[in-house]
């Protein structure tokens, strides 16, 4: 599996902040737009883009610590809860709503993708694909609750609740009618093209209604 | 930083009660330099008993400010890099005019002749100081509690003037159990037969009714379990209970000796007019959304709350932030852990300093 990988894989992405998700996110938003990135942790990537990109940027970030770090680098973060926090804005504030690595934590992603779409005219997710082989090969051999590089947690600490697919995504972005402007996937630090639900480690869909 | 309290006057002001008050004197300090621009300039506004000696040590009296642990060289509110003001409200008896303040037309003090001031009053006598020292538009304005309503007021009022807002601790209006603390305080003062309708100022001041009003007001401050960490049950300088009225806990003596202690320096006809501005505001004015009041504010806002503060709870905090989200307005909100309740914002000083010096740069840096 590991050598057909090796011969599959895309050109290499230089990381943005020690991560190859940030870089292709970065890479989508069009400089001096308007930005939220829900579940911002402290900030780092708004940071980044309010430095090198001129975005106007915001978060929402439940952790406190996270907060306080985020807002001690000046960047405007309101501490919230992602599954309620989107209810007070109003249709169409932002260009873009960024949620990186955070959907599957959710407690009802449909409902925040639904309220992504209604604030931000685009939205960026992404997720941590449940249809790698490794997760298939770690639940096919162990019997168990497969535990990864990826998903890393054992089945009582994981904060992850809703597990999807790239096909799981694309599938209900197809049944809600969104239209998917641009789906990228990695594996590692390399671009993926070939049989994304089986290869991709990330999935990166940009979207809009 | 030593520093002196200065005093300018102003022919007259006109109030929200459709009184002017002429002339005004107001007390300020400043620390730090105006840059040629005039853009590092911040207002800091005090509390319900604070004054104008926000930072430094006081050339007359020899005390730290009452926010000096946030405002000075490499401090939340740095001074090296930052020109701040702090003046004293309209109503207060340290040095602006208030209740206590000679009636030019009379030759006595106004006592209850004072009109009835508002926040609001109090916003527009320091805009006249902030016009007097010729700075077109603050970088920022903030302060905890009733300093807080009045930062609000100010970006609300001068949407042009105002780069950042930093409310800390604080509500858009006062509610129920606000104004019934503040009335329990007043009505305390006023059972005082020296209060004597207000006219005192020959004789002696109602210094029980005060003291018991500042008592009432310390319990609204803390918490229960910066209470029960601070005093616990423990008897004052004695093993057994005295079995009769005089202190037995040491949470009573400490309340006794804030009460007198607070009767040193205030005047109670001073509280009597803050608290009920404190009671009057409400950004909204009795009706329409708060996320109304803000469509025109420009300026970019600082929320903080503390978990344990009770008398300004978070739900107050939030629904400032939830008003400016409502119209697409930049707000960073966030609650402090604490257990010092609604005092937290005078003894927190660590993470307040952390975010407000990130804040300010980040506007600084965007807005000037």
């Amino acid at each position: 599996m590991g050598a057909l990988v090796e011969a599959r894989r895309g050109p290499f992405v230089r990381d943005v902040l020690g991560r190859s998700d940030y870089a292709i996110i970065s890479g989508l938003i069009e400089p001096d737009s308007k930005v939220l990135d829900l579940g911002c942790g402290d900030g780092e990537l708004l940071e980044w883009l309010a430095e090198n990109k001129r975005v106007d940027a915001r978060g929402i970030e439940i952790n406190g610590v996270k907060v306080q770090r985020a807002i001690a680098r000046g960047v405007s973060v309101y501490q919230g809860d992602i599954d309620e926090g989107l209810a007070d804005y109003p249709d169409g504030a932002f260009d873009y709503v960024i949620l990186s690595q955070t959907l599957q934590e959710t407690r009802r992603p449909l409902q925040v993708l639904r309220e992504m779409l209604r604030v931000g005219k685009r939205v960026i997710v992404a997720f941590p694909n449940f249809g790698h082989w490794s997760v298939r090969l770690a639940h096919l051999f162990s019997g168990r609750a497969p535990k990864t590089r990826l998903f890393p947690y054992e089945w009582y600490e994981s904060p992850n609740i809703h597990f999807l697919t790239v096909q799981d995504f694309a599938e209900l972005a197809r049944k809600e009618g969104w239209t998917v402007e641009r789906r990228i996937f990695l594996s590692g630090h390399y671009l993926g093209t070939v049989l994304p639900n089986l290869m991709a480690e990330v999935a990166v869909f940009l979207i809009r209604k | 930083m030593i520093v002196t309290t200065r005093q300018t006057r102003f022919d007259s002001l006109s109030l929200d009660c459709g009184e002017t008050l002429a002339p005004v004197d107001v007390a300020f300090e400043t620390y730090g330099t105006l840059n040629e621009s005039k853009s590092n300039a911040i207002l800091i506004l005090h509390a319900l008993s604070g004054d104008a000696h926000a930072a430094g040590i006081s050339h007359e009296t020899g005390k730290p400010g009452w926010w000096d642990n946030m405002i000075g060289p490499g401090k939340g509110f740095d001074t090296e890099k930052y020109f701040v003001i702090c003046s004293n409200v309209l109503g207060g008896c340290r040095g602006t005019t208030g209740p206590s303040s000679i009636n030019p037309s009379t030759g006595c003090p106004y006592a209850m002749s004072f009109p009835v001031i508002t926040i609001p009053d109090m916003v527009r006598l320091q805009k006249m100081v902030v016009d007097h020292l010729g700075i077109e538009r603050l970088l920022a304005v903030s302060g905890g509690s009733m300093g807080g309503m009045q930062a609000l007021e100010w970006a609300v009022s001068y949407p042009d003037r105002v780069a950042a807002a930093i409310p800390i601790a604080t509500t858009a209006r006062h509610s129920a159990q606000q104004i019934a603390f503040n009335e329990v305080g007043r009505q305390a003062i006023m059972a005082d037969p020296d209060w004597n309708e207000g006219n005192y100022y020959a004789t002696k001041p109602p210094a029980r009714g005060l003291a018991v009003a500042r008592m009432v007001g310390h319990i609204t401050y803390m918490s229960d379990e910066s209470m029960r960490e601070k005093f616990g049950r423990r008897l004052r300088e004695k093993e057994a209970y005295g079995f009769d009225f005089s202190i037995d806990f040491e949470v009573e003596s400490y309340l006794r000796y804030r009460g007198s202690q607070f009767v040193e320096r205030f005047d109670a006809n001073s509280y009597l007019y803050i608290t009920k501005a404190m009671d009057y505001f409400d950004l909204t004015n009795g009706g329409g959304s708060l996320g109304h009041v803000f469509e025109k504010t420009t300026a970019r806002f600082l929320v903080i709350s503390f978990t344990s503060d009770w008398l300004y709870p978070s739900y107050q905090s939030l629904e400032i932030v939830n008003a400016l989200r409502s119209r697409n307005k930049d707000v960073a909100y966030c609650e402090l852990p604490s257990n010092y309740g609604h005092d937290a914002f005078l003894v927190e000083v660590g993470e307040q300093t952390e975010l407000v010096r990130g804040f300010l740069a980040r506007t600084y840096k965007e807005r000037t």
